[in-house]
């Protein structure tokens, strides 16, 4: 479904390439999440596999990036719109600013792409209680609190029904139950739809428990891909600028304080953990 | 700097109620969390002690200065508020101004400005970009220089709205650091945060909001031992706690060393 070959990007005015050489085959109907310290390249990540590079930012851009077949850099942005949609990380930046209502803010992205009256207020309906937004219809997008209006830039790409979901951090400002309740819907989508879903992640546990594969991303080259576990679980993620679980945590603690090598893979989720300190 | 929250109540216009009689006294030097979901009123609270938002019944001091007829610049100098998303704080078109900003408008003397915003900066570790554009930051360095903008005030009493969104590991390094210090140097801090595990290695003190009141106020035990409160109040219990509860440790630990010593001791 998605295909990234040897591809590198630049922004303008940058010394440093933000992503360099990356290579990447994400199969229809994957979870994958994204990992990395802060500037490791996971946000140019999401704009390169949703268009918005090159087709907004500006730089020196190599490679090939392929969706559904398609190079991406010949595809007109209208194009890609109903097949690639992207949550972005701060709400604020993906909300139009153009309509009254949240109702109407959902319906921003449809009318662009002419569907249909009838068929556009199924959708509305349906993203507005997929997002857990149906109170909130005829409020207006900037009453809302900063959990809600991510719940509605989810809706608004959901709305749109995608065959590719990409979402930066669209979880930062909910509470847990919302939080879990968005990587629930995405894995629901993920196995009912075959909808592919590419996810920059902090919260880790949440990314072993629901991603089928994991990518850590370090000064914008790929250092590890992999299963959850296997990535999430690495004693050195620190020393890369991640933060692991507290589980994780523990276990590493408890082999520094026993002398243990230190290179074993460690408990990412709780059950991981129990089974560790058993 | 100590705050005292007698029964407020505050409506949105639409008549959207957020409190609904909030009682609370925050002594002067502690480290308490506000925590519930989305919607209790925590961010809507924080916004009556620093004086964006009046209440519409109820009384809020800071120190002695009642908030109702405070000026939002007096209030200024004695809370500091970093938001939750630092875009909706930032406004100037460089980073040190931004941080100079504040004790600029404060402080006659420029050098205790330039002093101020300098620590403030270090503390942060943004030294090294003090010349860019806000803009031109990763959002998580936005997120630090919200925070330093607030401590080159030195303002005795800070919050903090969600001190850790979008952080790494080095960025939370930098904020369990700056909280260190504001504890050693008696600050008053109030942590809003969904993030149970950095909450309970920070706070002193857990309030739990729910529907614009408080449900529970105490400290972590007496939160996060009570199953029925955290359904009550949506929380999730902190990763430690849930691994401790898991192996059968009491009382629960703070930290992941915590919990290590007590496995330690046990095997």
């Amino acid at each position: 479904m998605i295909s990234i070959k040897s591809f590198t990007f630049r922004y303008r005015g940058a010394t440093e390439p933000a992503l360099e050489n990356i290579d990447l085959e994400i199969p229809r109907g994957q979870f994958c999440a994204i990992i990395g310290a802060n500037g490791s390249g996971k946000s140019t990540l999401c704009f390169a596999l949703s268009g918005i590079i090159p087709h907004h930012f500006a730089g020196e851009y190599s490679g090939i990036v392929r969706i559904a077949g398609r190079e991406l850099v010949k595809m007109e942005l209208g194009q890609m719109a109903g097949l690639v949609g992207l949550v972005f990380q701060n709400p604020f930046n993906q909300i139009t600013g153009a309509r009254y209502t949240v109702e109407e803010e959902i319906a921003f992205g449809l009318e662009n792409l002419g569907i249909p009256q009838d068929e556009m207020s199924a959708r509305i309906a349906l993203a507005l209680q997929q997002a857990g937004l149906v109170q909130e219809a005829h409020r207006s997008p900037y009453a809302l609190s900063g959990g809600q209006q991510q719940r509605l830039a989810i809706a608004s790409i959901l709305a749109i029904q995608p065959d590719i979901l990409i979402l930066d951090e669209p979880t930062s400002q909910l509470d847990p139950v919302g939080t879990r309740e968005v990587f629930e819907l995405l894995a629901r989508l993920g196995v009912s739809q075959r909808k592919t879903i590419v996810l920059v992640e902090h919260k880790l546990e949440l990314a072993a428990q629901f991603a089928d594969r994991v990518v850590h991303l370090n000064h914008g080259r790929i250092i590890a891909d992999g299963k959850p576990q296997e990535v999430l679980g690495n004693p050195r993620l620190r020393l890369q600028g991640v933060q692991p679980t507290r589980f994780t945590l523990a276990a590493a603690l408890s082999q520094e304080q026993a002398q243990l090598p230190s290179d074993r893979t460690l408990p990412v989720t709780l059950e991981q953990a129990i089974g560790f300190f058993r | 700097m100590n705050i005292q929250i007698h029964n407020v109540h505050f409506t949105y216009p639409g008549n959207v109620q957020a409190l609904r009689g909030i009682d609370l006294t925050i002594p002067s030097g502690e480290i308490i969390a506000w925590i519930g979901e989305n919607g209790a009123g925590k961010t809507t609270m924080a916004k009556l002690v620093n004086g964006l938002l009046k209440p519409t019944a109820g009384q809020v001091l800071v120190g002695e200065r009642d908030t109702q007829t405070a000026s939002t610049a007096s209030l200024a100098r004695l809370v500091g508020y970093a938001f939750q998303n630092p875009d909706e704080q930032l406004f100037l078109n460089s980073v040190w101004k931004e941080v100079a900003f504040g004790p600029g408008n404060i402080l006659d003397d420029p050098d205790e400005v330039t002093r101020r915003t300098r620590a403030a900066l270090e503390l942060t570790q943004l030294s090294h970009k003090a010349e860019m554009h806000p803009y031109d930051l990763l959002p998580s360095e936005r997120k630090l220089l919200g925070l330093a903008s607030i401590l080159s005030m030195q303002s005795p009493v800070m919050i903090l709205d969600e001190p850790t969104m979008g952080l790494d590991y080095c960025g939370l390094q930098i904020m369990s650091n700056i909280i260190l210090r504001a504890r050693e140097a008696r600050r008053t801090i109030v942590l809003i945060s969904h993030d149970m595990d950095f909450c309970l290695e920070h706070a002193e003190r857990f309030i739990v909001f729910s529907g614009g009141r408080i449900l529970r106020a105490g400290s972590a035990a007496a939160v996060f031992d009570d199953v029925h409160l955290l359904e009550q109040a949506g929380l999730e219990e902190p990763q430690i706690v849930r691994l401790a509860k898991a192996s059968g440790y009491t009382p629960i630990p703070k930290d992941p060393a915590e919990f290590v010593a007590t496995y330690l001791e046990r095997r």
